[in-house]
Order: structure tokens, then sequence, then C-alpha cells
């Protein structure tokens, strides 16, 4: 009887095994949330005259909404690929999803870097963000002719960034292609100030002027969240 | 009123005959922006005056100037033996001179109705589009779609590749012309996808603006080029 019983629980333990290995997903990748396109914190016209409504209202609703869009609908896919084991279709995947996810995380940051003037927008930044801009550039006009400089320059699209490296514990100014994240120049870099200037950033109120666009942004860049991102991830580094 | 497209190269080669003094690397060429062969106007509604005076004047026209610089640095890299300098150029040459070359051939690839702009290729090419695509509308849909998807900016070509003798459909990131796909590549129709080519008009919908512009496609200059290459 025993041994009736313990071939019995060993066949059971058997078929759980099969049924593991063919058709069990990770819960986490079930559970995935859907990314959504977050709220702008302030109204589209409210950067005006630095970037004009109607770029605005196209740059949330239209392009960061585009990436959103694909970028679920890639993870969908995704989804279906690991299912069925597909491997080339998940390999395939991965540039849709880091380009539209990329999208995504970089418009998210853009929309919080930027403020109306009436609401801290180009106020320069407070400590310890402050020091660390005089002690890497000279001084915020240092930083900001070099971001211009490079971000005037950047072959196509992309954009440019002020960023911590964490582990070097230094800011630097960084650009990426696309809509590749700042984490892609090097998993410590953590983003500060990211700056879009791919064309529809500016192309309705600048046309070809990207270094005009660039002039004008400082006047509602958003210094209190870079300073706080700063002050968080210094606190952090300190307590290492 | 069409004004003959032609790039104009000064050169200061032709110095060389009165000058003993220009040796080796000084033979270097300026480039000029080329006339477009249209008024700016006779491409609507397909693409705007607005872009087409934009797209000329100030996008081709900065390719042209900072490609000259470009040279003219290389110049002088060369002839002082910084390796360094001159591996560093490059970029500012590929990305500039490729904007000029690829601009120079895209004011050819496209004509007012009037002139053409939009007529089926007949003869060999249309032939070989048949053959290669299924038809022609096989590979206008085949081009939209690889041009639709472009991340980022760059541009969408028909080619011909020399070596296998066959139409090849390809893609370019910023301002990379064909022949950085292959070196056997022939460009017969480059359509630019950067936003500065449709945004001013059709704002975020590339899509919008490939549909529109094969309205205005030179299908007789690609096929010059075609019977040309294929002879």
């Amino acid at each position: 009887m025993t041994t009736i019983v313990f071939i019995i629980v060993l066949v059971i333990f058997a078929a759980n095994l099969h049924d593991a290995g063919a058709t069990t997903m990770d819960p986490c990748l079930e559970s995935m949330k859907t990314a959504s396109l977050p709220d702008l914190p302030y109204a589209y016209d409210a950067l005006e005259p630095a970037i004009s409504e109607e770029i605005m209202r196209l740059h949330h609703q239209k392009h960061h909404q585009t990436y959103v869009t694909q970028y679920n609908k890639a993870l969908n896919s995704l989804r279906s690929a690991m299912a069925d084991g597909d491997h080339s279709a998940v390999v395939k995947l991965q540039s849709l999803i880091k380009f539209n996810g990329g999208g995504h995380v970089n418009h998210a940051i853009f929309w919080k870097i930027l403020a109306p003037v009436h609401e801290g927008g180009g106020k320069p930044p407070h400590d310890p963000l402050s020091s660390a801009i005089d002690a890497h550039f000279g001084s915020l006009e240092g930083l900001i002719q070099k971001m211009n400089a490079e971000g005037a320059s950047v072959q196509g699209s992309g954009w440019v960034w002020l960023g911590l490296d964490r582990e070097l514990k230094r800011l630097v100014v960084e650009t990426t292609a696309n809509q590749d994240p700042l984490v892609t120049k090097g998993t410590h870099l953590v983003p500060l100030i990211g700056i879009d200037v791919w064309e529809h950033a500016y192309y309705p109120q600048y046309k070809n002027a990207r270094a005009e666009y660039l002039k004008n942004i400082w006047s509602v860049i958003n210094w209190k969240y870079a300073a706080d991102v700063f002050e968080k991830h210094s606190r952090d580094l300190d307590t290492n | 009123m069409a004004i003959r497209c032609v790039a104009s190269r000064k050169t200061l080669a032709g110095l060389k005959e009165t000058s003993s003094r220009l040796i080796g690397f000084r033979g270097i060429q300026t480039f000029t922006l080329p006339d477009l062969p249209y008024d700016y106007g006779a491409l609507e509604p397909a693409i705007s005056g607005e872009i087409m005076q934009i797209h000329h004047q100030k996008h081709h026209q900065t390719y042209v100037t900072n490609y000259n610089n470009a040279l003219e640095q290389l110049d002088q890299a060369v002839s002082k033996g910084g390796t360094s300098a001159v591996v560093k150029l490059q970029s500012a040459i590929k990305f500039n001179g490729g904007g000029h070359v690829n601009h120079s051939i895209f004011w050819k690839n496209l004509a007012p109705v009037k002139e053409g702009g939009g007529e089926p290729p007949k003869g060999s090419l249309g032939s070989a589009i048949d053959t290669h695509f299924g038809s022609l509308e096989g590979l206008v849909k085949k081009m939209s779609a690889e041009g639709a998807a472009v991340q980022g900016s760059g541009w969408v070509w028909l080619g011909l590749d020399k070596e296998l003798k066959k139409l090849v459909v390809d893609t370019t990131a910023n301002q990379d012309p064909l022949v950085t796909k292959g070196g056997s590549l022939v460009p017969l129709v480059g359509i630019d996808v950067w936003e500065h080519a449709y945004y001013l008009q059709y704002k975020n919908v590339r899509p919008e603006y490939l549909k529109n512009v094969w309205k205005v496609i030179n299908w007789k200059y690609a096929s010059e080029i075609y019977e040309k290459e294929c002879n």
C-alpha cells in the first residue's frame, strides 16, 4: 500500500514538473503594468515664449502618447513570444522596446525638468547641486554653454543630458541618440536634466535653428527637480 | 521655369596651371548649394513651399557650409600630420558630406506634377520593379512602411545593387548615404524622413507625408540612372 501511494505521489510530482517546464510563466510578466501617458504638471501654454503651446501639445499628446502606445504593444508581443518560447521573436522585439520604452522614459523625465517661470522655471539650482556645478564646470553659465554646444552638434535625433555618475561621484554632460535613455551611456548615470533635441521638440517655433531653441529653453528649466534628485542621490552615496 | 540642377564645384585644382605652389592635397574643392530645378511652391500640395524653402536654403545650405569647413580643416590636419585630428574630422565629413550628397539627389528625385512628378516609371525600371516587388504599388507600400519605421532621423531608398543586379529597398540613419549600406548600391529614389522634411505640414504624421510624396516622385530621373547603370 505504501508503495502504491509512493508511486502515485511520484507520478503527481512528475506531472507537476512537466507542467512547470512547459507552461508556467513568470507571474511578474503576467501582472506587468502597462505604461500610460503621464499628465503634464502645467498647462500647454505655460512654457511660452520659450516653448510654444503648439509644440507642447503635439509633443505630449502625439509623440509621447505614440511611444506609450507602441511600448505597450511591444510588451504585449513580448509576452506572447516568451510564452511561445519564440526566442527569435523575443530578440527581434528588443529594438521596438528600446525605442518606444526609451521614448516613454525620456519624455516622462522631460516634462518634469521643465516648469513655468512663475513656478520656478529658469531659477538657478540650490545647493548641493549648485556647488557641484561650479566645481565641475566652473559656473552655471559654463555648464549651459557646454550643454548647448553638445546639444547643437547631435547628428540627427537625440538628447543632451546633465547626469550624475553615481560611481565616480561626479557630474557629466552626455548625449544619447534617438530615444536611448542616459543609462545606455553608463549604468551608473542618473539623469538630472535632459533636453530633447529631436526636431519635433522645436521645429514649428524655431524651424532649423536648434541653437536658438537651446538658448531659450534654459528660462524654463526646472532646476528644483534636478537639485532634488541630485540631493537624494548624494545622500545615498554618502551613507553607502 | 526649370533651372538646371547642377552641383557646381569651384575647384582650386584649376589654379594648378598658374601656381606651382599648389601641391598634393591643396587641390581641395569647395562645394555649393545646387539650385532647385523648380520653384519652392511647385511641389504643392504634396510638399509645402515653406518646407521646400527651409529645407533647401537652410538645411541643405548648412550641410554644404559645414562640409566645406570640415574639408578645409581636413586639409590643414593632413598637411600638419595630425592623424588624431584627421580621424576626428571624419564624423563631420560623413554627416555634412552625406547631407550634401543625399539632398542633391533628393531635389532630383522630386518633380512638379506638370513636369512628370508622380508618373509611373516605364521601360526597364518599370519592369524591374514589377519583377522584384510585384508591382509599383508593392514597392511604394514597402518603402512607405520602412520609411515610417525608421527610428529617429534617416532616409528610405530604392537602390540598384550593381553587383547582384537587383533592386533593393533600404534605409539609412541620419545623413548616411546609401553607399554606406553596400559599396555596390546606387541610389535611384531617396526619401528624406527627417522630421524637418515634413513636420511643418504633416506634424508627427510621417506616414501621411510618405503617402503623399509619391505624387511628386520623379521616376524619369530614377529610370535614367537605372538604364545608365545597367548598360
